[in-house]
């Protein structure tokens, strides 16, 4: 598996763009998961994405989002929390 | 207390993927059931089903219904907006927040359990999909239903087996009857033909390995099918006023439980049943022309449903005519008594026997005229359809011609 960072950001932009129904391109690292129109099955069903994609496991409960140790403000913290989570459980 | 009339009915099952192909199914006595097309079926003792032909659910549903939707789910939808469509309504307001659905349902979402199961059990996966729950659940096809036509009304699934669908008719007519909603879709749906469906079946040795044969001397077991049947039941004033095509009447009907023995049938919970759906359709023996049975093709149900018969209508036994659809396709479960129905409707409006076929050798045992093989063209003013399940509870219902 290709971790590098770009390598990933690419990947997970591509997840969260199938997700939205948008080109990749549509999707920016400012963006919020609000503005893309991904509801909060959308969000489990890409963190399942992810973690199938990476083979990571992602703290995240979807009922107290802000005190998972998974900051899901907007793409850019997500890929954040992505590639820690990546040098964590493959580094 | 309302009369209660169907205008609006929707299928797919190994007939046919809607009302129209069925029906030419049933009147040409086509057989549905064949060779399985699952995952492992070579690890299968039973190899055969009558299992949807040619069916790609991505024709159907987007990919983000797809991940939610479970085979019984898709099959359900199908049905649901063919009958909705065919009965006109549209629900929104008043209408909207009082009618409701009612689905029979007795495996819920098995394929979905047992590739998940096959994900964590056989591959040794620790992750499996986010939606498997919300996908296998019991009710998602009602609560999927709710939705797309936005049914804010009572509305419930009920699991009774194999007289699953015959139970949630019976309260979905019984909310119109009893006024509490004008409009009620009802019916049920089946997708267990996966290899953990099939392999548990396989287990009570009742199946057959080659033909579903009810009533025949020669049968030898059930064989499984799979799909939905959905009807809009309606209150008739409110059919009439807006000039609706009326299918039937569903005049009545009865459950009973035997009270005896998990799997067995009793002769005696079946004609309580039969005669107690008379009774609350307020018709006599005589008037009923036509029986769509229980015949799931095994020694058990057969000959004890044939004497159920006998005894609720003595001397009127010998002259009704009595069908199992299942030889065609298949026994959907938890869905049967839905895609039953039909053949029903079939008699009453288009005067049209569906036959039991495969039908080979007389059995003293079940000596009623069971149509064989070829359909038959009748005048038939009530209709009865007989559910018998494991556990011994039963459901008939009684539905008469409309003029």
């Amino acid at each position: 598996m290709d971790t590098s960072v770009d390598s990933i950001k690419t990947r997970v932009i591509e997840i969260i763009a199938e997700q939205a129904v948008l080109e990749p391109s549509d999707v920016t690292l400012e963006s919020t998961l609000e503005d893309l129109g991904i509801d909060s099955l959308g969000l489990v069903e890409s963190i399942f994405a992810i973690e199938e994609a990476f083979d990571i496991s992602i703290p995240f409960n979807a009922n107290a989002p802000q005190e998972s140790d998974f900051d899901i403000t907007s793409v850019a913290s997500i890929l954040k929390g992505i590639e820690r989570l990546v040098a964590e459980q493959h580094g | 207390m309302k009369r209660v009339v169907i205008t609006g009915a929707g299928t797919i099952n190994a007939l046919g993927q809607n009302v129209p192909d069925t029906f030419e199914a049933m009147r040409e006595g086509r057989c549905g059931i064949g060779p399985l097309d699952i995952p492992d079926v070579d690890r299968l003792a039973i190899k055969i089903g009558g299992q949807v032909q040619g069916y790609d659910p991505e024709d159907r549903f987007n990919r983000q219904q797809l991940a939610l939707y479970d085979r019984f789910t898709q099959f359900t939808l199908i049905a649901a907006r063919e009958a909705i469509s065919q009965s006109g309504l549209e629900f929104s307001g008043a209408l909207a927040a009082r009618a409701g659905v009612v689905l029979g349902n007795s495996g819920g979402g098995m394929t979905t359990l047992d590739e998940n199961y096959r994900t964590v059990y056989e591959d040794g996966k620790n992750r499996v999909h986010p939606f498997v729950v919300p996908k296998l659940m019991n009710n998602a096809a009602a609560s999927h239903v709710s939705m797309e036509f936005n049914l804010k009304g009572p509305s419930f699934t009920v699991s009774t087996a194999c007289a699953s669908s015959n139970h949630a008719m019976a309260q979905a007519f019984q909310l119109v009857h009893g006024g509490a909603a004008p409009v009620m879709v009802t019916g049920g749906s089946e997708s267990m033909l996966c290899f953990g469906g099939v392999k548990a079946w396989e287990g009570l040795r009742v199946m057959s390995k080659d033909a579903c044969r009810p009533f025949s001397a020669n049968r030898n077991g059930m064989v499984q099918g799979e799909g939905a049947g959905i009807f809009v039941f309606e209150e008739y004033e409110h059919a009439k006023k807006r000039g609706a095509e009326i299918l039937a009447e569903v005049a009545g009907f009865a459950m009973s439980s035997d009270a005896a023995d998990i799997v067995m049938p009793s002769k005696n919970g079946a004609a309580r049943a039969i005669k107690g759906a008379m009774k609350d359709a307020r018709v006599n023996c005589s008037d009923v022309g036509y029986i769509n049975a229980h015949g799931t093709g095994t020694a058990a149900n057969d000959k004890t449903e044939s004497a159920a018969v006998a005894d609720a209508f003595g001397a009127h036994a010998d002259k009704l005519m009595m069908s199992s659809t299942k030889s065609m396709h298949g026994h959907l479960i938890g869905g049967t008594g839905a895609v039953e129905l039909l053949a029903c409707i079939m008699a009453l409006r288009d005067g049209v026997i569906a036959p039991t076929i495969n039908y080979e050798e007389p059995d003293p045992e079940c000596a009623l005229d069971v149509v064989p093989n070829v359909a038959r063209e009748a005048k038939v003013d009530v209709a009865l359809s007989n559910a018998f399940a494991f556990g011994g509870l039963n459901a008939v219902l009684a539905l008469k011609r409309f003029t």
